[in-house]
């Protein structure tokens, strides 16, 4: 019994130890700030009017440099997220442009080389700001925008991490930290150098439901119409969970009754 | 298995009866999503629907748009079309059922159940024999003895209405659902 | 133990049936009257579990196949859109991910069971054997199948795994070269492991059939490790070890389900969903965390080929096993001593994991997990080739009760707690 003690007491003391030290000062990324969203745990849903908001502030301010590849228009009026009516979401497709089929001459640019465009329909996907990797770099110092699509569930901390880098630009630098050239200083991003300026400015939006549009409200908006990006499924998903949960209990209390009364006098 | 007394022998079959029911009932629910999947993805079915520009297609004249992977005739008839469309007797019809999505099922096959507005047709170009797309007849290149259309697979030969007339084929082109959204723009699907 | 048959067919269909392929008496003979010992406990549902395991990644892979392209340029997207798009796809995809967790799960509970009960000693070497290569295919297919997203960790833990081949001397290279098709991994190497993926679980199911065929021979282990004497000591399996399996297996599905449901990325890692990239290389290379033990032991050896030796050596070893352990005592409820080293064997593969999941740099009290990982591995090997037969020879087992039957009905019977 010995050995055994020993040895799950070793590997209990390395689970909560400390992180390594390093010379100077740590650029270790922050903890995320502990901001409570409304999908958290196994009932919670997505507040609708967080992402009617969130996609007001991602079609006005993120959209210009970050693609959401994955995100079709139709996704705006199902079930589960914005749930714009269907008039409202085909509304949004016809605002944005997207470039066009080839004309009856087979021809994609007018006589001066630009793209033919068209109106969205709602089969089609958010396009991207930029045709190309090579182009994003380009026009962002050579920095490339990642897609939003899935960035919520592509980084360690997910929606606590993005609503952290957004809201974390106003924090101080220590004494004696440089930021890097072109770059940016943000604390909750690992280096504390992050090539994006800060996106978020209060009132850069104006809300139609007439919420106040301060940093943390706009950055709260975002990442939860982000986490819906990234798992539009979570409320079917959920709700799935809890039936099949209470069945299989059932189902178990059932199926443990049976056992017991069977097995009652072979043990 | 042990001897057990009757009442304990109805018990336990109930639980048994229960625990089997139970578990046939979740391994149901649980083969729904999986055949599920195989139907038409959302992606799909966003894609259902198609808007065709009527303005440039002239009298006489038939384009052909894609509805759902099929061919879509758009044809813009011409008044002597329709009137031979009108003057066929529908009860000596091959098959005298409109196939029309847009009024009730098992009505005449009228030239007037066959168009929402006479001027214009549309169908869904897939011959009901065999699937073949069948050619359109126009004064220029007739095809088929009904002005209409002749499929070149196995000689079915529609009228200007797109009605079965003669060959193999059991039932006259269908009319896909669709509407007007305005004069010179229609909504298929 | 297989012993005559009792099926008796009763309607004319059964004799017509019986007379040209008797799968009905197979399935009497084999789950409805085979004599099982009365005493299995829960560490004995874990086979039932494993077959339950191997056919929800079947059908959920099946499925998933209908929508996904195996494309370099396409496979990310397509796994997104059947999360997106198609019925329920979200659903099926996180049962096809979890479902490989809960797989391996069950078989590491599995081989610990065989490991503490002894299941491995004679006449039962060539199920243990089987079982060896069970696992080395669902490793093998786990690796194929966490390629496919085709996400950073997908691209990267590829060209990790298949660059060990590189280590082989004179041929390495054109080893890794033909594992490729190319001259890195890339999108010849996606539809190949694509192809392979869907190939090995088939094979899977065939060794399972001659595992679970291996095993009816002498029939099953007990948890007291002393063989069967007589018909008191065995039940039918039908409906005694039906039911008990089907309970077990519903409480593993609940756990299943509470993964799939509620955290469905918990044994994942967020740098797959990003696409892959092949000239940005992720901070921390991590596999899956059913092969982080044998990943620390590789990283623990800072030269290539011998990292690659060590680390094949360590599953080749359990191959080894039954003719390591010089005990004649099966079980360990009996071997005061070996029960201490098991445990401290368990611990071992509990720390190779954690250190395989640390960056290879990371030290904790200011320890080099290097070190912890050295020690670990030494013990590994420590444990087959020198505790094994050693602990055999010297250690003093406590008295074996006379008979199942005896220590499950008898007054005082020999079974101590475990």
């Amino acid at each position: 019994m010995h050995l055994k003690t020993l040895s799950l007491g070793l590997v209990a003391g390395l689970l909560v130890s400390s992180a390594a030290f390093a010379e100077g000062i740590d650029t270790k990324r922050l903890h995320p700030k502990e901001e409570k969203f409304s999908f958290e745990g196994p009932f919670g849903t997505y507040d609708r009017g967080a992402l009617q908001r969130g996609f007001q502030v991602y079609k006005e301010v993120c959209a210009a440099c970050h693609a959401a590849n994955h995100l079709s228009f139709h996704n705006l009026d199902e079930k589960g997220g914005p749930e714009f009516t269907e008039a409202q979401a085909k509304a949004l497709a016809a605002a944005v442009k997207v470039p066009a089929e080839p004309n009856d001459k087979g021809e994609t640019t007018d006589e001066k080389g630009v793209p033919l465009m068209r109106s969205a329909t709602l089969a089609d996907h958010f396009p991207p700001p930029y045709p190309n990797e090579n182009a994003a770099r380009a026009n962002n110092g050579g920095a490339l925008p990642p897609d939003l699509s899935m960035i919520v569930k592509a980084r360690e901390g997910g929606a606590q991490y993005v609503y952290s880098i957004l809201t974390g630009f106003h924090e101080k630098a220590p004494a004696g930290f440089k930021v890097t050239a072109n770059k940016y200083f943000n604390p909750y991003f690992e280096g504390w150098n992050i090539s994006m300026p800060s996106p978020l400015a209060a009132n850069g939006v104006t809300y139609s439901d007439g919420t106040k549009a301060t940093i943390e409200q706009q950055a709260h908006d975002v990442v939860t119409f982000l986490a819906w990006a990234s798992e539009p499924k979570m409320e079917e998903r959920k709700r799935f969970g809890f039936g099949t949960m209470a069945f299989l209990i059932v189902l178990a209390g059932l199926l443990f009754a049976a056992y017991r009364k069977l097995w009652k006098d072979q043990h | 298995m042990a001897a057990t007394t009757s009442d304990a022998g109805t018990r336990r079959d109930f639980i048994y009866v229960a625990s089997a029911s139970m578990g046939a009932v979740g391994a149901a629910a649980l083969a729904w999503p999986f055949i599920d999947q195989m139907n038409p993805t959302t992606a799909a079915l966003a894609l259902a629907s198609t808007e065709v520009d009527l303005s440039a297609i002239q009298p006489g004249q038939q384009i052909v748009y894609k509805w759902r992977g099929h061919p879509l005739f758009v044809r813009r008839r011409t008044p002597a079309e329709i009137a031979a469309a009108k003057a066929v007797d529908v009860a000596s019809l091959p098959d005298n059922n409109a196939r029309n999505a847009n009024v009730a099922d098992n009505l005449p096959a009228t030239d007037a159940n066959r168009a929402i507005k006479p001027e214009w047709l549309v169908l869904i170009g897939v011959c009901t024999h065999l699937g073949c797309i069948p050619t359109v007849s126009t004064p220029a290149i007739p095809e088929g003895e009904y002005g209409g259309w002749l499929c070149h697979c196995h000689g079915s030969m529609y009228d200007t209405a797109g009605r079965i007339r003669k060959g193999p084929a059991p039932e006259n082109l269908p009319v896909p659902p669709y509407a007007f959204l305005s004069d010179t723009r229609i909504k298929v699907g | 133990m297989s012993g005559p048959s009792t099926y008796n067919p009763k309607s004319g269909f059964e004799r017509w049936l019986d007379a040209r392929l008797p799968l009905p008496r197979l399935m009497h003979d084999t789950m409805q009257t085979f004599p099982t010992p009365r005493n299995l406990n829960i560490w004995y549902t874990f086979g039932g579990i494993l077959t339950f395991c191997l056919g929800v990644q079947i059908i959920t892979g099946v499925v998933l196949a209908m929508h996904y392209v195996a494309n370099a340029g396409l496979a990310f997207d397509s796994v997104e859109a059947i999360m997106r798009d198609v019925n329920y796809g979200w659903l099926i995809r996180y049962m096809h991910a979890n479902g490989a967790s809960m797989f391996f799960l069950a078989v590491y509970i599995h081989m610990f069971r065989g490991l503490y009960y002894g299941s491995y000693k004679a006449p039962r070497e060539l199920i243990w054997i089987i079982g060896v290569l069970i696992y080395l295919l669902m490793m093998a297919t786990a690796f194929f199948g966490y390629v496919l997203p085709w996400g950073q960790m997908s691209f990267w833990g590829a060209t990790v795994i298949t660059n060990l081949f590189s280590a082989i001397p004179v041929i390495g290279n054109h080893i890794a070269t033909w594992l490729w098709g190319d001259f890195a991994v890339g999108d010849a190497t996606l539809n190949r492991f694509f192809s392979l993926h869907y190939l090995l679980p088939f094979i899977i199911a065939g060794v399972v059939g001659l595992h679970i065929w291996a095993l009816h021979v002498p029939g099953n282990n007990n948890p007291l490790g002393i063989d069967v004497k007589s018909p008191q000591d065995t039940l039918p399996f039908h409906p005694y070890y039906t039911v008990k399996d089907a309970f077990y297996l519903v409480l593993f599905v609940i756990l299943f389900a509470g993964f799939v449901f509620y955290s469905p990325d918990f044994f994942g890692n967020p740098d797959n969903y990003q696409p892959a990239n092949p000239l940005v290389t992720p901070p921390d290379i991590v596999p899956e965390w059913y092969l982080l033990p044998f990943y620390a032991m590789l990283r623990s050896i800072p030269n290539k080929l011998l990292g690659v030796i060590v680390m094949g050596g360590a599953i080749v070893t359990l191959v080894f096993i039954p003719w390591l352990d010089t005990s004649r005592v099966r079980s360990c409820r009996f071997r005061p001593l070996m029960k201490q080293f098991f445990w401290a064997f368990a611990v071992c593969c509990v720390l190779l994991g954690y250190c395989g999941a640390q960056a290879v740099d990371a030290a904790r009290f200011g320890i080099p997990l290097v070190w912890v990982a050295r020690i670990a591995s030494l013990y590994y090997f420590a444990f087959f080739w020198l505790i094994m037969p050693i602990i055999g020879l010297i250690e003093t087992p406590k008295k074996l009760p006379a008979s199942i039957a005896q220590s499950v009905f008898g007054d005082n019977a020999a079974t101590p707690a475990e």
